[in-house]
């Protein structure tokens, strides 16, 4: 395989073609996880992880698998992949797997994981469908980060937990924005995100 | 006394802890399927009806196979088992399975509703919604009766936001939006505006 293509495969779903902005997959988990920088970023690591090693997996056996149960086969590889993920993150970081609860078994049902295995590792090597799975993993980490750093930095000053922006309740200057820690300030972000990233690419915009 | 505390726990499930609107579980299909208010009732009933199967079933599959020290009811050599960490496949093996039950069943059954719910069933095996009302069901450890209660309200909360979602983006069409916005953008301001609605709810002392 050329450099250009593996630069492409990795590249492109960050920017020009993101897995959250462009194909709306994977948000489920993206919002509720994004209160920290630290959770945020232990969840996309998790994420491009499954991602990269289930389309890897799938695409290896992608001749012997019957049409009609795809599906679960796909199922099981990446259940089993979140199995280890879940299993490493509570025997290593319990504090921060308390903190993602159910969200790290989330990543099962996460659509970018089976829209990857069955729109791309179905068709292609095991090689292009590992770093597909990498470059769409980083697509997703990208929001996730920008949206965290947004939350954290201006909802409790700080930046993974160290404080940038002294707090006035502690004799700094900073008042905190106390909704952006809320659910809803993850909606208006990532809608905000989308505004940017489409006034920047004309071509993504819907016709509604 | 029972009653009010599954009366509390289905308000609960319903209002205060919505599954789209406070936790955002099931967004995928939330922002795909929300465009006009008809299939967003078909696919709203047809959470409800899995849901309600499915976290009944996965709550006996943890209680009575998976929970460390679970199955002591087979016998004494078989108490010391700890299968909980085969959770997530089980689960979603269940849910998968039942999934296709349902529609093989209501395919034979009920016609007339396999054909009105027909293609939004296989949506729902990937529906975090579902997944996550499992999870948290072994999280916070329901019994049975009352993850029978939480799997019917989590369901009807979810079902209730969708449609909700889906009536204000028919009004939407006739609002001028900058471009950039429209569409997606949009869309994920209207749900942020909802939830944000939706928490006034969590006021509420149950």
């Amino acid at each position: 395989m050329s450099a250009p293509k593996t630069k492409q495969l990795l590249l492109d779903p960050v920017f020009k073609n993101n897995p959250i902005g462009l194909q709306v997959l994977g948000i489920c988990s993206a919002l509720a996880v994004t209160t920290q920088m630290n959770t945020a970023l232990v969840m996309s690591i998790a994420v491009i992880l499954v991602t990269a090693c289930s389309s890897a997996a799938v695409s290896l056996i992608r001749h012997r698998i019957p049409g009609s149960i795809r599906i679960i086969v796909q199922m099981v590889v990446i259940a089993s992949l979140v199995i280890v993920v879940d299993q490493i993150l509570k025997a290593f970081f319990f504090d921060v797997a308390k903190r993602l609860s159910v969200f790290v078994g989330l990543i099962i049902t996460n659509c970018i994981v089976m829209g990857r295995a069955e729109g791309f590792a179905m068709k292609n090597d095991p090689k292009a469908s590992f770093i597909d799975g990498i470059g769409n993993g980083l697509g997703y980490s990208f929001v996730l980060i920008a949206v965290a750093f947004v939350r954290e930095l201006t909802g409790s000053g700080k930046l993974f937990g160290i404080t940038v922006l002294q707090l006035d309740r502690e004799n700094g200057w900073y008042n905190p924005n106390g909704l952006m820690l809320l659910a809803p300030s993850a909606f208006f972000l990532i809608g905000a995100l989308i505004w940017i990233i489409r006034t920047f690419r004309p071509e993504q915009i819907e016709e509604a | 006394m029972d009653l009010q505390h599954y009366l509390a726990l289905f308000l609960k499930s319903v209002f205060i802890e919505n599954m789209a609107l406070s936790f955002f579980l099931g967004m995928c299909t939330f922002l795909a399927i929300s465009k006009n208010i008809k299939t967003s009732i078909g696919l709203g009933i047809a959470v409800v009806i899995v849901q309600a199967i499915t976290v009944p079933a996965n709550c006996i599959l943890y209680r009575y196979l998976l929970r460390d020290g679970a199955m002591s009811w087979l016998g004494e050599s078989y108490a010391g088992f700890d299968l909980s960490f085969l959770g997530f496949i089980s689960y979603i093996g269940v849910i998968a399975a039942i999934v296709q039950i349902l529609e093989m069943t209501l395919d034979r059954f009920f016609p007339p509703l396999y054909n009105a719910l027909g293609i939004f069933l296989p949506l729902i095996t990937v529906n975090c919604a579902i997944m996550a009302g499992s999870l948290f069901m072994v999280e916070r450890d329901y019994n049975v009766p009352e993850s029978v209660v939480y799997g019917i309200g989590s369901g009807l909360g979810w079902a209730l936001a969708i449609v909700a979602l889906a009536g204000i983006r028919e009004k939407l069409k006739y609002a001028d939006i900058p471009p950039p916005l429209r569409g997606l953008g949009i869309t994920f301001m209207t749900v942020g505006l909802m939830a944000m609605a939706f928490m006034l709810f969590g006021g509420i002392k149950l």
